[in-house]
């Protein structure tokens, strides 16, 4: 895997008025996974948007090394087209890659139009996508959001074994997200 | 650089001439026909003055069919996290619009320089008339397609997008009406340069306004 490391220094995160964070700085190097927590609009999905890029910090600096995979609450697949054509687009952009839809659960769904597949199953196409995109880097928001047991088994699996092959995952989540060496953020310490 | 440029035209042009469940590239043309069709019903069946008009009541139609699929130009890649994912994959934004008024025109203007060879029949154009027609329209189409998408990647998210679209291109298109049709004025096939020149600048500018939009809509 390509080489890959984050650096935040001293973040804050401004939503209109209101200061979400301040003084939030973390590194992550090639294998570690970090976990951020924290209640509903304390500003974990913001943070995931800096640290990709999509939105400016309000204030402090972020260093990526390695190119950078999102999963989101929008899987980014053409809600018309059958999965298997949506994912096969990607497949496209980000060079051919083994094919691991199977292992999480999405052979049979292939044929299916993106919009009538469950939110669940919209997130193992999301995951699927990212598998493909073979960034060392991912970044994960609410990624167990909508998955059955098995499915957040499985994705944590995944988070696991990027992780082993030298990845770095950052997680989303205010579940519990079960992952060997990974640190963890909770949000509200930063709260002004 | 080349099958990624590949890949997103493919797409684009999925989506604007299928287009998905929004009605795809024979929804403008449709309309433009159907502007052309009730035109002589309206005006009557006074050979030589539709002959006189004709010309620039298929510019009008042709401008507000182009308005039509405003709103599925950006919206819904915005909506569905598809611009996020390429700029993670730094696939620049002034590129994906390039490709995208590509597309668009492809989507359109060809179909529209096709659909007016049946329009100007029914208001009785032909000969050197029509060529000038057609020539207009290959000369303003890329224009309107390049205006089209800036609209639509500025208007991207607010609220009432789609009308506020329609009603920002209309005046903005202005200079290519004022052009293309005024080539067909007797002593004014100048207007057709002019008309080519302002789709050029256009062209030139979109990728900038439309990627800065869409940037700016981000934060």
């Amino acid at each position: 895997m390509q080489e890959c490391r984050i650096a935040a220094r001293d973040l804050a995160c401004r939503r209109g008025d209101r200061l979400l964070f301040a003084g939030l700085s973390f590194a992550l190097q090639a294998g570690q996974a970090l976990q951020l927590v924290g209640s509903n609009g304390i500003g974990k999905s913001s943070l995931i948007r800096i640290l990709a890029g999509l939105m400016p910090a309000y204030a402090g600096t972020v260093e990526v090394v390695g190119a950078l995979g999102l999963v989101d609450e929008r899987p980014a697949l053409d809600p018309h087209l059958p999965l298997g054509q949506a994912l096969a687009f990607w497949q496209r952009l980000d060079g051919p890659h083994d094919n691991r839809a199977a292992d999480l659960g999405l052979a049979e769904l292939m044929d299916v139009p993106v919009r009538y597949l469950s939110t669940g199953q919209k997130k193992r196409a999301a995951l699927a996508r990212l598998i493909g995109q073979a960034a060392p880097v991912w970044l994960l928001d609410e990624p167990l959001n909508g998955l059955d047991t098995r499915g957040a088994a499985l994705v944590m699996d995944m988070v696991a074994g990027h992780c082993r092959e030298g990845g770095i995952a950052v997680i989303a989540s205010h579940q519990p997200f079960d992952v060997a060496d990974k640190q963890q953020i909770e949000l509200k310490d930063f709260v002004r | 650089m080349n099958g990624q440029f590949l890949a997103l035209l493919r797409r684009d042009l999925a989506q604007l001439f299928l287009g998905g469940r929004r009605g795809g590239a024979l929804l403008p043309v449709l309309f433009f026909l159907a502007v052309a069709m009730l035109y002589p019903f309206a005006v009557g069946p006074d050979a030589p003055l539709l002959g006189k008009t004709g010309g620039g009541m298929i510019w009008v139609a042709a401008l507000l069919a182009a308005i039509l699929p405003l709103d599925r130009l950006i919206e819904p890649d915005l909506e569905l996290g598809l611009f996020d994912q390429w700029a993670l994959r730094g696939i620049s934004e002034e590129w994906l619009v390039s490709v995208r008024v590509l597309a668009h025109w492809l989507s359109f203007g060809p179909p529209l320089m096709l659909a007016a060879l049946p329009a100007s029949a029914l208001v009785g154009i032909d000969g050197e008339k029509l060529r000038l027609v057609e020539i207009g329209l290959l000369a303003g189409t890329p224009g309107l397609a390049a205006l089209g998408v800036m609209v639509a990647a500025i208007t991207a998210g607010l609220r009432g997008g789609a009308a506020l679209g329609g009603l920002l291109v209309i005046p903005l298109a202005v200079p290519l009406l004022v052009f293309g049709a005024g080539s067909l004025a007797t002593g004014g096939e100048s207007g057709l340069a002019l008309c080519g020149a302002f789709s050029l600048v256009l062209l030139a500018i979109t990728p900038f306004a439309a990627g800065a939009a869409i940037r700016a809509g981000r934060s």
